[in-house]
């Protein structure tokens, strides 16, 4: 059915009683045209978008737990384009723009808010890096502006600008189209129009192995059975060196936690999205009044979705540096996704030595506001079996070419 | 937080020390006759396994001496501690 205002008051009259299923919970299939491993963000992103867009309707999402109980429900929910090399600004550029009108693709509501995202700076360097930065990103016809210490302030009231802190708030650069999205209404916004398209999204079903025949993949071999399949996308964030070992391949990439926490909710504050490279913490308020705050890795490789309690003391000396009045108050909920960290900070996207097995991995901590770009390109490259222009530069090859697209500093804290 | 025994100084608290990636990679060469694949594979590639992870730590804050850890990755024990140069575990290699 499809949402409105309309359904919503009709809804009211029986108490929200009747609502149907937002998608079904069908029984596999003996095989597919395509299987994507994976029911995150990109994932069924990848599903909807090959049924939309390719008319490649035959599908199956295959999910280890429950959609979206990956990063794409652990993130921070941070969106935005301003990257420095021209491969990642088209990339995300496209991807902020399918943002601008998801809720109404989708019929579901997003939640997008185009709120701003302000990184500051604090010393010498940043700033020099930033004012690149803002014009290299500009050049690519990207919204992106700089603003002095000043206009920081009138910008973000409660930030301390006072010169006498240890890290001094030197300017900012802003890109206004930035901002933040609800993460699990964009997994289940996919996955219910994805369904609508024929699209089959197996839950508390694992992939335990991949089934190839010679150089061709034929199918996975998961906790509900054997699934054939023609082609297969890998879409498993922080488990895709786990993937990629099952069809036999090593990966440039490894496996970290990375941690976010919310404070108690409290009356708007603050109505931007505010990020810090040097001092390392970003926050931004939740619709609920949460402070969402996030900040870098845990160091070592793990798959534990848990993560170190010095990471969180280190990210919060920095977040109240910054905002002096946060001091007091209370944090309710910690937790860890975990990140699949790639050499450059940028992500793969691409088909394989396998015949017919496609990856898309290395998101690192900032896919989120990848999540429908992503989507967009995987399903073009596994429908075509190449890429699309947008992800031409994103392969495995680079990493024996040299042809990196190094987005480390580039992109201020990598989120 | 771990807590990791550095073969000088005992048992130290995890903030003491660096994590330094994957041990046991060998350098390819001579650098001639090594492929761009296989000099990819060497800077890039990595096991990055769920279960033993044989790894690097630095105990940056302490002796200042790199070693050897096997750690599992899901419930973060540490297996085994050993010394630069010495051979994993046999039990723990994979
Ligand atoms: C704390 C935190 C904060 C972040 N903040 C931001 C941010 O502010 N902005 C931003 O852009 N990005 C952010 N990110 C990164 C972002 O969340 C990820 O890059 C992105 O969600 C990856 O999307 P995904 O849909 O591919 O991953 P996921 O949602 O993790 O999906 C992968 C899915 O694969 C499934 N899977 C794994 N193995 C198997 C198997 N064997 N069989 C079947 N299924 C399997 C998993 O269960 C999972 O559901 C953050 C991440 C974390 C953890
Ligand atoms: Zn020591």
């Amino acid at each position: 059915m499809k949402y409105s205002l309309l359904g919503l008051i009709k809804g009211a009259g029986n108490h929200h009683k009747d609502w149907p299923a937002a998608w079904r919970q069908p029984e596999p299939k003996p095989a597919y045209d395509v299987v994507i491993i994976g029911g995150g963000g990109h994932g069924l992103a990848t599903a909807y978008f090959l049924a939309k867009e390719h008319g490649v309707t035959n599908v199956a999402v295959v999910e280890k737990g429950w959609i979206g109980g990956g990063n794409t429900g652990r993130n921070t929910t941070i969106v935005r384009s301003n990257y420095l090399w021209d491969e990642s600004a088209h990339l995300y550029e496209k991807s902020l723009k399918l943002w601008e009108g998801l809720s109404q693709e989708l019929n579901f509501n997003t939640m997008f808010s185009q709120r701003g995202v302000m990184n500051l700076a604090h010393n010498l360097h940043d700033l020099r890096e930033l004012n690149r930065r803002v014009s290299a990103i500009r050049l690519n016809g990207i919204d992106s502006e700089f603003l002095t210490t000043e206009q920081v302030k009138a910008f973000c009231p409660i930030i301390n600008t006072a010169p006498t802190i240890r890290y001094p708030v030197l300017g900012a650069s802003l890109q206004r189209r930035g901002g933040t999205a609800r993460h699990d209404a964009v997994a289940w916004g996919f996955a219910r129009a994805a369904d609508r398209l024929g699209v089959d999204i197996l839950q508390n079903c694992e992939v335990t192995g991949i089934r190839r025949e010679g150089i061709r993949v034929t199918g996975v071999e998961t906790t509900r059975g054997f699934i054939g399949a023609r082609k297969i996308g890998s879409v498993a964030a922080g488990h895709s060196s786990v993937i990629a070992a099952m069809a036999g391949l090593r990966l440039p990439i490894e496996s970290h936690p990375l941690q976010a926490l919310v404070s108690e909710p409290v009356k708007p504050v603050l109505d931007t999205v505010v990020m810090s490279g040097a001092v390392h913490v970003y926050v931004s308020q939740s619709d609920k009044g949460e402070l969402v705050i996030g900040a870098g890795i845990d160091a070592y490789n793990s798959y534990a979705q848990r993560g170190t309690l010095q990471v969180i003391e280190e990210q919060m000396a920095a977040l109240i540096e910054l905002f002096p009045m946060f001091s007091r108050m209370r944090l309710m909920r910690q937790w860890a996704g975990i990140v699949d960290v790639c050499p450059d900070a940028s992500p793969i996207m691409a088909r394989t030595p396998v015949e017919g097995f496609y990856i898309n991995c290395g998101w690192g901590t900032g896919g989120f506001k990848a999540t429908p770009g992503s989507g967009w390109v995987f399903a073009h490259t596994i429908a075509q079996d190449r890429p699309h222009e947008l992800n031409a530069a994103f392969t495995l090859e680079r990493f024996s070419s040299g042809a990196l697209i190094d987005e480390h500093g580039a992109a201020a804290v990598a989120h | 937080m771990l807590l990791i025994a550095c073969p000088f100084c005992g048992p130290r608290d995890e903030t003491e020390f660096r994590c330094g990636g994957e041990s046991h990679i060998a350098r390819p060469g001579p650098a001639e006759t090594v492929s761009d694949e296989r000099w990819g594979d060497y800077l890039f590639n990595r096991a990055n396994p769920k279960g033993v992870h044989l790894e690097r730590w630095l105990h940056g804050h302490g002796c200042g001496q790199w070693f050897n850890v096997a750690r599992d990755t899901v419930s973060h024990r540490v297996l085994a501690v050993y010394r630069m140069g010495d051979p994993p575990p046999k039990d723990l290699t994979p």
